[in-house]
């Protein structure tokens, strides 16, 4: 199927969604996806940051659709031609969806673990006025612990619904999910119960926001200053295939290797998840095999010039 | 214009509640006679035939509905009935099956013989455990009576009826929440396509009616398709329920024939007889909350001057500009004295405490306009929310999941775009918005 993204054609599968399409493309005709995640079948639809324009429905039918559409889910049709960063009402849309998400936010960056890897950051920076209008009283929650290693900050949280996925798919079913409506609407576990499950830290992963954090990196060090470095150990559970956030000798953190869109690489043609033992209790260049830096591919604050240098050889054990 | 009642004939019949007295009024009847002599696909051809349009809001052609439903071999179907009804201002499902629950019941297992469904589910608002139990004993008299169970009247079809409460959320409503809440799970709407029809409850190609127009199919297949579109004007069949509330000398239920003119409809003594206690028209909501509000010189005239019918057309006269729309029926009527400032605050503070709060716009936007709403409402606010709201409704209408957000923002926008300067004298006359309502201060203070 032929398909017109902002002035590019591209051929795809039936089936594909506007936004995979324009993945395929790539560049900035990719429409921003803060809910969507494409390692989590049923995601998407909620944010709206991803809202295009269809010029043209097909060809078969090649009237415009009426109302802009959420890109991660609408399939494409043969010649449907699609705008999104050429379209001007899907800049003002995803402003408004932008002024949205940071209404009730409570842009504390600076003490943020996020911060640097955010994508309410990024997104704000392209799409986000200089000055809020929001002038009422902003929704607050207390943070909670979900269990001993992951930090929940509701405040941040932008409603997603990812770390839900991850835990109807990873783990037991619907101990964690959305309670309340609407404003008052909050990720929480079973009466704040622990999620204990082998496989509960790639929530942190997911998050496209601090909302939920790692609470054995909390406050150790800004992502900006750490060198990340690609990272193998043998485990039973997980794929052990990491990154590894070191600040000299020291591992700070311990993530899964994430893409351009921030989404868990495949490996080995599985989604690469990490197990909490890999996540948590690694840190210590001593059980792993550093293979070579990390390229960070985002258009963040993270990934600002600093990972040009490239260790040519596969280092093992270090220290 | 004769008014004809073809859903609340027998109501006012002593014992209509009961099978029995319900039977003696014909009830029942259709059904039997259609199991002998139609074809499920010839009650569907009755319906198209009579024009029927969705009676829970949104208009949607019946017939041309139940066409959609997907019939894959071995995969069973549903009919769910919305009897959610949670609308404010709409009340005529809930007076319906209060009083007359048989004619649900027939229309239930009609419906679902034309469709091809053994079980259908009647999903009804948790605040009305009442009725539930009215219904489940009517189900129970259908029963006994050899209209539910196994082989109907010999017909070879067999049917069961499932009533299921909900939890008290108007969310429940949009058709595919209360699909995921029948489910057993949070009703959070899902995103669509793929529509019930094709992928509903568990999976299974489904039909969402709203129990008005299941009703309806009763007298449809009795007179006949061709009979009942006769009735009402132009793509406005049959008859509808209203729910007529508000300053009116008498609110209640209605059974118009649709295309009666709302001046009759407001001021008839068949019908609603005006406003209560000689009091001027200010403005009305001719469907229910989410409808946009029309000031008094809009309500019985179209901007052209025409007459205003109630009906889904001429309710919708003018476009946003300057009509509506007939919604879910529910008629609301504001005197002289209302503050419209302060019911749009009401209404928002509805939607913001409805929303589902899984798509951005209308989880943030509704809480946001609701606290600018109720800034301005006690004398707080300044002019540039007022525009402030204006272009919020513009980024929420359109851009959500499901039509809540467009319920939502309606209103806001409809209530600016006529009473803009009653929003402008609270931002003005701060000390006396605090202290009085508009529509009362507005009036010379009588010793
Ligand atoms: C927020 C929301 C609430 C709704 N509530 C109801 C309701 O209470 N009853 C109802 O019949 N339809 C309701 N609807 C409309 C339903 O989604 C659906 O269109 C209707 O049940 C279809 O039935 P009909 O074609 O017979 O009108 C609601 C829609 C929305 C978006
Ligand atoms: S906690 Fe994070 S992943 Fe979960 S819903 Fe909120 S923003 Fe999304
Ligand atoms: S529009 Fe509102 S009610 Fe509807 S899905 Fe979105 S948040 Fe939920
Ligand atoms: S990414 Fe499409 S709506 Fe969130």
């Amino acid at each position: 199927m032929k398909v017109t993204i902002d002035d590019i054609e591209i051929d795809v599968e039936p089936g594909t969604t506007i936004l995979n399409a324009a993945r395929k493309i790539g560049g900035d005709v990719v429409p921003p996806a803060m809910c969507y995640y494409s390692k989590l079948p049923g995601t998407g639809g909620k944010c709206r940051t991803c809202l295009v324009e269809v010029a043209a429905g097909s060809t078969a039918d090649p009237r415009p659709m009426p109302k802009l559409v959420a890109s991660c889910s609408t399939t494409v049709m043969d010649g449907m031609i699609v705008k999104n960063k050429t379209s001007q009402r899907v800049h003002d849309n995803r402003g408004g969806v932008v002024e949205f998400l940071l209404a009730n936010h409570p842009l504390d960056c600076p003490i943020c673990d996020q911060a640097g890897e955010c994508h309410l950051q990024d997104l704000g920076y392209e799409h986000g006025s200089e000055k809020t209008r929001y002038e009422e009283v902003r929704r607050t929650f207390d943070p909670i612990d979900i269990g001993n290693k992951i930090k929940l900050h509701m405040n941040r949280c932008i409603l997603c619904y990812r770390c839900v996925f991850v835990a109807n798919q990873l783990t037991e079913k619907r101990v964690h999910g959305v309670m309340n409506r609407g404003e008052h609407a909050e990720i929480s576990t079973y009466i704040e119960n622990a999620i204990d499950n082998d496989f509960s830290g790639n929530m942190i992963d997911v998050c496209p926001v601090g909302a939920l954090t790692d609470r054995t990196f909390r406050f150790k060090s800004r992502v900006w200053f750490l060198k990340p470095m690609e990272a193998e150990c043998s485990c039973d559970k997980c794929c052990g295939k990491a990154v590894l956030w070191v600040f000299g000798n020291e591992v700070a953190r311990i993530t899964a290797r994430k893409d351009t869109y921030g989404e868990v690489e495949d490996i080995d043609g599985k989604t690469g998840w990490l197990c909490n033992d890999c996540r948590f209790d690694k840190k210590d260049l001593t059980k792993w095999t550093v293979t070579g830096p990390r390229v960070i591919n985002r258009h963040s604050v993270i990934s600002q010039g600093k990972y040009a240098t490239s260790i040519d050889k596969p280092i093992k054990r270090i220290g | 214009m004769k008014n004809r009642r073809l859903l609340l004939e027998h109501i006012d019949v002593p014992g209509i509640q009961g099978i029995e007295v319900y039977q003696k009024q014909g009830g029942y009847d259709t059904l039997t006679k259609a199991l002998k002599n139609f074809s499920p696909d010839g009650i569907v051809e009755e319906v198209k035939k009579s024009g029927l349009r969705g009676r829970g809001g949104a208009g949607f052609p019946t017939g041309l509905k139940w066409s959609f439903l997907a019939k894959p071999e071995g995969v069973p179907r549903y009919l769910v009935c919305n009897a959610d009804e949670s609308e404010p201002g709409t009340f005529k499902d809930r007076y319906l099956m209060e009083k007359i629950p048989h004619i649900l019941i027939e229309g239930m297992i009609l419906s679902s013989y034309a469709l091809g469904a053994n079980t259908s589910y009647i999903y009804i608002r948790g605040e009305f455990m009442y009725i539930l139990d009215i219904l489940e004993k009517a189900i129970a008299e259908a029963h006994a009576k050899g209209f539910l169970g196994k082989n109907i009247q010999g017909s070879g079809f067999d049917h069961e009826i499932i009533v299921t409460p909900g939890g008290g959320a108007y969310i429940c409503g949009e058709e595919t929440a209360l699909l995921e809440s029948l489910e057993g799970k949070r009703g959070n709407p899902r995103i669509k396509p793929p529509f019930p029809a094709v992928k509903g409850l568990w999976g299974c190609p489904t039909v969402v009616n709203n129990v008005e127009s299941i009703a309806a199919v009763v007298p449809i297949v009795r007179e006949g398709g061709d009979a009942y579109a006769n009735i009402g004007i132009g793509k406005s069949t049959g008859t509808k329920l209203i729910s007529a509330c508000g300053n009116l000398a008498r609110p209640g239920v209605y059974e118009i024939e649709l295309g009666v003119s709302v001046e009759e409809f407001m001021y008839g003594d068949d019908y609603c007889q005006g406003i209560a206690n000689g009091k001027k028209l200010k403005a009305c909501v001719p469907g229910g909350s989410s409808v946009p509000i029309l000031p008094h010189f809009l309500v019985t005239k179209t901007a052209n001057g025409e007459d205003r019918l109630m009906s889904y057309e001429s309710l919708a006269d003018g476009g946003f500009a300057s009509g509506s729309m007939l919604g879910s029926g529910g008629f609301i009527v504001f005197d002289e004295d209302q503050c419209i400032v302060r019911n749009t605050w009401n209404f928002t503070r509805f939607y913001a405490h409805e929303s589902c709060g899984q798509c951005s716009p209308c989880r943030e936007g509704t809480g946001w306009m609701e606290k600018i709403l109720y800034r301005l409402e006690h004398g707080q606010g300044n002019l540039r929310d007022i525009d402030l709201l204006e272009e919020m409704n513009k980024k929420i209408e359109g851009n959500t999941i499901c039509p809540l957000g467009d319920a939502a923002a309606w209103p806001v926008a409809a209530a600016i775009r006529h009473f803009r300067e009653e929003f402008e004298w609270h931002v003005n006359h701060a000390a006396d918005a605090q202290k009085r309502n508009y529509g009362l201060i507005q009036q010379p203070v009588v010793a």
